[in-house]
């Protein structure tokens, strides 16, 4: 029969019928139901297997707190284990699965833990799987993790979308219920930029669950009204389906909106679920109260469950775990259960009530002093056995007992930055306390306001005394006193459970006393209390109890533990957003890109860029085929590169060169307008931290060049300089990178090349515009641009910079015109085999660890002058006779390879580390010299050349003799450069 | 957290790069100081529990330097100011 | 040396033979439109930055008012004006704006009017601009930056992170218009992060 347990009423939508299946089978459920719900209208009680005994577990709760019906949602790559089943929303065609069962959820193979129990009570992982301890990692976790564990992943990528957002108000207001919507009302109404966000699908709260009326009329029309108001309102943003997780430094909010995971899936383009960062001026938590179970034996049967949740299924959802039902409680609110349920039509066998003075009802039994002793039934609740206040026992039938030890506030979001809680005697409860997150105050329930009157009230006068303004009226409602008498667990009990999420009892807390534990935070670890997803909602408080009374102290003298962030589980994908694959990071592209990808070009990421790499033509098919003939055409004739990624620095003023001479360890005063020069930046301890160009196109104007990967460093760096160190310097830095398009072109014909670009009247001949020159120019009859003769592949080179738009022009052009002398593009492959043939230091070389004169420039650090770094680069250490010096090295026999990362051993003794000489830093094949060469620091190495030495890598199983030569392996006396 | 920018007002400091202890504006002269001046300028810095200076640069913003008075115990934030204010008040100039 | 070292004022027309491409790659602008809202590319910005020299500030905030017909923009605003605007960036420095058409030689032509007492550098295309307009422009501000849309009014400019790139945004008039200038070499990523949250907001 169909949703046998469905009752009449109810906020959900009978005219449409939904389908969903559980472990295989087909039910039907109503719009506005949960799954949850849906199962329990269905007669299904039995949702899951626990954690640790694999006992038959159904829902203990009606909300986020759920420790126990935890279900795998969906299949394929959308399967998502671990999610509570009392909060996801009902679909049409739903698919969910029951967890930590093998092979069925009514009969768990895995159930025989339950029979071992005495064994696998707290700290039994600790106490056994000890010893070897190699195996802990190897045998005994992954078993463990096996038998003991959670749902399992799809191990497919996460096909759906996640974006971040931010939203800034002057009120978040956290929890729609009674306090959170008077308090929505009365800013909302004042005007006030205002939030208001509920992790429920429907604003309510409470009462959404409730019978009361407010104003005489039913709550749920107040609320409709509220919200209707509340929504026409532009200065308020309703965010149902949100959920704040936690509360950040200074204001900062975080809460997912699951905007599709109540339908079947998610729109094409539109996300699953959105994590907002909110920035607000004030909070106002109205995150209500959890009601707290009583520990008594075998408590954790389905069917057995808060009282709040049973009137919530009956009054919200329609729906009840069964027919007959009894209520176990220790104060009035438990009574409501009884009475809510039987108006529905479902039978009250009884309600058993701690207390001797308890109210009596003219419509249901009601036991006075009795306790709840144990409960019966194989896969749920049959019979709950009842201890009178004489002692005598009785059986009571019932499919479903609703349990109420009272309410707890929630008070998570106010411990997010170490705020502790503060005990309550009244209440006996833990109500908000220490230091609350800057600018949140707390309202309602949360706050330990309990009647609806008072919360409603309580809402509305905290918002009007945060935001100063006047309070909307409270409608009349419920308003009776409330004072909680602690009840936490009935005496004599043991496999009682507390943390039923992670299989925690009575028993587990007095073994953990026993065995000396005293601190929570020590209970906590040890029995693993509170410590599962539910971070111990509904658990953590009888714990303590327990705790207080074997220790014989009070409960606030024992303490408490306190909540992280997130305030419920979170997907790790709403974290990433949509960073996620390439979109993990921009990426930037060069000018010359289209046109290299119209050329076949193959591209590396260096950085954020994509650099082309080498550029192949029809045929070649190994990489090396295309980059020695690009070495080798540029040498011979003329190459053209794309070094638009380097970074530029406008660098302006009248103080402008004293600026460059602080910030390079060299010389800059002294350089001619129209000359560009290397520069050296150090460290200030003296470690060289970039280099690059320095152009001086006017007196008070310097365009400054750093490596690609260091140019937002670097113009931080300079930017220290100026505003931290020298705050008068008469100088203003942007960085224009971007702005320019800017083009090596390299090789004996480079000039002839561009003499066809530039125009006429610019005289680029070698008297005119010699090596070192940069100049202001004219191209293709009148664009600007600029000309510098600088050279990292040791060839007659230039660069040329023209406005970024112009760049693919630029290119192509120079192709057509470069046909006559054979011109080929090239990658970055091919400038790093040029730039090490040359021996210039790039990026391996300046690697955070070498200072001027290990890599020969020593002589370069000015003492004329101060500069950063220079001080700390005299130091005694950095100067030892021995210091590793800048040398070229080739193996001996040319088909032999080298590596860098390999290290220098003398051609003869031992080799380790106490021999080493020195490190291979660069290594490429030279086309030119038909050889591999490298780059490689080297003790003493201004002095050893010649010398013949073992190039080792003992993690590539590598051991070449190699030759010590110059760094300089192609020109050496640079006539080309100058030609 | 929220760097309340001197110019700007209060901006996320998801917008800033760290650059630690603010007493790297105190660069030694390099006419007078000892060798252990610039030992402790390069390598020394106090673990501060309590209120620290910082140096934080407004890398997404207007490119200020700011230095920043922060407790290192609760992150609050007690006064901001333009490094470049702070550094001639010390008397630094070119 | 330098004899031959000149920026040439060359006037407003380009001779020169060399087609331009968009930041996006194309010949012509891309204009996307979800939902009624837009998202035009904007290659047709010229763009120089002014930052004062020390101990000229004030002359250089003259020539700006002067230029802007109204004073020079206070940190967080721009002015919109025509045929030069302008928005601040930093602390005696600003970024103005004009018609690409008309002003492709903008710095130049600063550089003339504020002589000594302004750094000027050519920005134009160190920029992608894109212009964002529709009635539901904010939702989708709101999944892009951390900028307080809501409370940003037309004339106010801020820099902000729109998928880790650095860009600055400009409230326009009409209100439901920004224009965002995002780093050129990364148009692509920045074109794609704000279809993206078209897409996903509208």
């Amino acid at each position: 029969m169909t949703q046998k347990n469905r009752l009449t009423g109810g906020q959900i939508d009978r005219s449409s019928t939904l389908k969903f299946m559980f472990d295989g089978k087909t039910y039907q459920g109503h719009p506005g139901d949960t799954l949850a719900s849906a199962l329990l209208a269905n007669n299904v009680r039995l949702m899951g297997r626990s954690f640790k005994y694999h006992r038959p577990r159904g829902p203990l709760s009606a909300g986020s707190e759920e420790p126990n019906a935890i279900v795998e949602l969906r299949g394929g790559a959308r399967k998502e284990p671990n999610t509570r089943a009392t909060t996801a929303e009902l679909y049409d065609g739903l698919i969910a699965h029951s967890q930590n069962r093998w092979p069925s959820l009514a009969f768990d193979a895995m159930a025989i833990n339950d029979r071992f129990s005495n064994f696998l009570t707290a700290g039994f992982y600790y106490k056994t799987f000890m010893w070897p301890a190699a195996f802990w990692e190897k045998l005994y976790e992954p078993i463990i993790r096996k038998a003991a564990g959670l749902g399992a992943l799809s191990r497919r990528a996460d096909p759906d979308a996640y974006d971040k957002g931010f939203r800034h108000c002057d009120l978040l207001i956290i929890g729609a219920g009674p306090a959170g919507l008077m308090a929505a009302l009365t800013a909302g109404r004042a005007g006030k930029d205002v939030i208001l966000a509920d992790e429920d699908f429907a604003m309510g709260g409470r009462l959404n669950a409730e019978t009361f009326a407010l104003d005489n009329a039913p709550a749920l029309d107040w609320v409709t009204g509220c919200v209707a108001e509340l929504s026409s309102l532009p200065n308020v943003r309703l965010m149902p389906r949100t959920t704040v997780i936690g509360a950040f430094d200074h204001g900062i909010y975080g809460a997912v909106e699951r905007i599709s995971d109540h339908v079947h899936t998610p729109d094409a383009d539109k996300p699953r679920q959105i994590m907002w960062r909110i920035y607000t001026q004030q909070t106002l938590l109205c995150a209500g109260a959890t009601e707290r179970p009583i520990a008594f034996d075998n408590n954790d049967r389905p069917g057995v469950m808060l009282a709040s949740a049973l009137r919530t299924y009956a009054n919200r959802f329609a729906a009840t775990p069964a027919q007959r039902i009894a209520v176990f409680t220790n104060n009035d609110d438990g009574h409501r259960t009884a009475q809510d349920l039987q108006a529905k039509g479902v039978s009250v066998a009884a309600v058993i009530d701690t207390r001797t003075d308890a109210p009596l009802s003219d419509s249901f039994e009601v036991i006075r002093g009795g306790q709840v002793v144990d409960t019966k039934g194989r896969l749920g609740l049959t019979f709950v056995e009842v201890k009178l206040p004489d002692g005598t026992p009785r059986t009571i039938e019932c499919g479903a007992l609703g349990v109420s030890g009272g309410w707890n506030p929630n008070v998570h979001l106010t411990c997010h930055q170490r705020g502790r809680p503060t005990w309550n005697d009244t209440l006996a409860a833990f109500v908000p306390g220490g230091t609350l997150p800057p600018g949140m105050v707390v309202a309602g329930a949360a706050n330990g306001i309990f009647s609806t009157h008072g919360a409603m009230a309580s809402g509305a006068q905290t918002a009007a005394q945060m935001l100063d303004v006047t309070a909307v009226q409270t409608p009349q409602a419920e308003d009776a006193p409330v004072s909680q008498t602690p009840f936490w667990y009935v005496e004599g009990c043991s496999r009682a459970w507390l943390d039923q999420q992670n299989d925690v009892t009575v028993k587990d807390v007095k073994l953990s006393h026993q065995e000396g534990f005293r601190s929570v935070e020590h209970l906590k670890r040890y029995t693993t209390l509170g410590m599962a997803t539910d971070q111990g909602k509904t658990s953590n408080m009888g714990g303590l109890a327990i705790m207080a009374e074997l220790a014989g102290k009070s409960i606030p003298e024992v303490g408490t533990t306190i909540f992280r962030p997130p305030y419920t589980p979170t997907a790790i994908g709403v974290l990433a957003g949509r960073m996620r694959g390439k979109d993990f990071h921009p990426t930037r592209l060069t000018p010359s890109h289209v046109w290299a990808k119209e050329r076949g070009a193959v591209f590396v990421e260096v950085g954020n860029w994509l650099r082309a790499q080498w550029f192949p033509l029809p045929g070649e098919t190994h990489w090396r085929t295309s980059v020695d003939r690009e070495v080798r055409q540029t040498r011979a004739s003329v190459g053209v590169c794309d070094c638009t990624t380097l970074g530029k620095i406008d660098v302006q003023g009248t103080d402008a060169a004293d600026f460059l001479n602080k910030v390079y360890c060299n010389g800059f005063a002294k350089l001619a307008v129209g000359k560009t020069r290397y520069g050296l930046m150090l460290r200030e301890d003296g470690i060289a931290m970039d280099d690059g160009t320095a152009a001086r196109l006017a007196d008070d104007h310097f365009v400054v060049t750093t490596t690609t990967a260091n140019a937002a460093k670097v113009y931080q760096h300079m930017e220290f300089v100026r505003q931290c160190l020298f705050p008068d310097m008469d100088v203003q830095l942007i960085s224009t990178t971007e702005a320019w398009a800017q083009y090596a072109v390299a090789g004996p014909n480079s000039r002839r090349l561009l003499q066809k670009v530039v125009d006429a009247e610019h005289d680029i001949t070698n008297d005119a515009f010699p090596f070192m020159g940069c100049a202001n120019i004219t191209i293709c009859g009148g664009l600007r641009a600029r000309l510098f003769r600088i050279s990292f592949s040791g060839e007659l080179a230039f660069e040329i910079a023209v406005p970024a738009r112009y760049g693919d022009a630029l290119m192509r052009r120079l192709m057509a015109e470069g046909e006559e002398f054979g011109v080929v593009p090239y990658g970055t492959e091919a400038l790093g085999v040029m730039r090490i043939e040359k021996g210039h230091a790039a990026g391996n070389e300046l690697n955070g660890t070498t200072t001027a004169l290990n890599l020969g420039m020593g002589r370069m650090v000015s003492k004329a002058k101060d500069s950063i770094g220079a001080k700390l680069s005299e130091r005694e250490g950095l100067n030892t006779p021995d210091a590793l010096m800048q040398v070229g090295i080739k193996p001996l026999d040319p088909s032999q390879k080298i590596t860098a990362g390999g290290h220098l051993m003398k051609a003869d003794g031992p080799v380790d580390a106490a021999h080493d000489q020195g490190y291979v830093t660069s290594a490429a094949y030279s086309p030119t010299l038909e050889t591999m060469i490298g780059l490689a620091f080297l003790k003493e190495g201004g002095t050893r050349t010649g010398e013949r030495m073992r190039l080792v890598s003992p993690l590539t199983n590598l051991t070449v003799e190699v030759e010590i030569v110059s760094a300089h392996f192609v020109d050496p006396e640079g006539e080309r450069v100058r030609a | 957290m929220i760097i309340n920018h001197p110019l700007l007002g209060p901006r996320d400091s998801a917008e800033f790069v760290y650059m630690g202890d603010a007493s790297l504006i105190d660069r030694p002269d390099p006419d007078t100081a000892a060798p252990e001046d610039w030992h402790a300028y390069a390598y020394l810095r106090e673990n501060v529990a309590g209120d620290m200076q910082e140096l934080w640069f407004h890398e997404g913003g207007d490119r200020s330097w700011l230095v920043v008075t922060r407790n290192t115990l609760t992150h609050e934030i007690s006064s901001v100011a333009l490094a470049r204010d702070v550094a001639r008040a010390k008397g630094r100039s070119k | 040396m330098s004899p031959r070292i000149l920026l040439i004022p060359k006037g407003n027309v380009s001779v020169h033979d060399l087609k331009p491409i968009t930041a996006l790659g194309g010949t012509t602008a891309q204009v996307d439109v979800v939902a009624g809202v837009t998202l035009r590319e904007n290659p047709g910005l010229a763009l120089a930055s002014v930052a004062a020299r020390i101990g000229h500030e004030d002359a250089c905030s003259a020539h700006l008012a002067d230029l802007l017909e109204g004073a020079a923009p206070a940190a967080g605003k721009c002015r919109l004006h025509d045929p030069e605007a302008a928005f601040w960036m930093g602390p005696h420095q600003w970024m103005v704006g004009a018609p690409f058409e008309t002003h492709e030689d903008l710095a130049a032509q600063l550089k003339a009017r504020f002589g000594n007492t302004a750094s000027i550098t050519e920005q134009t295309d160190a920029w992608a601009c894109f212009d964002l307009r529709g009635d539901r422009m904010e939702a989708v501000m709101e999944l892009c930056c951390n900028v307080n849309i809501r409370a940003m009014q037309t004339g106010d400019a801020t820099r902000t992170s729109i998928h880790h790139l650095g860009c600055f945004v400009l409230r326009r008039d009409p209100a439901n218009w920004v224009r965002i200038l995002g780093p050129r070499a990364s148009a692509g990523s920045l074109h794609h992060a704000l279809l993206t949250a078209m897409k996903s907001a509208l």
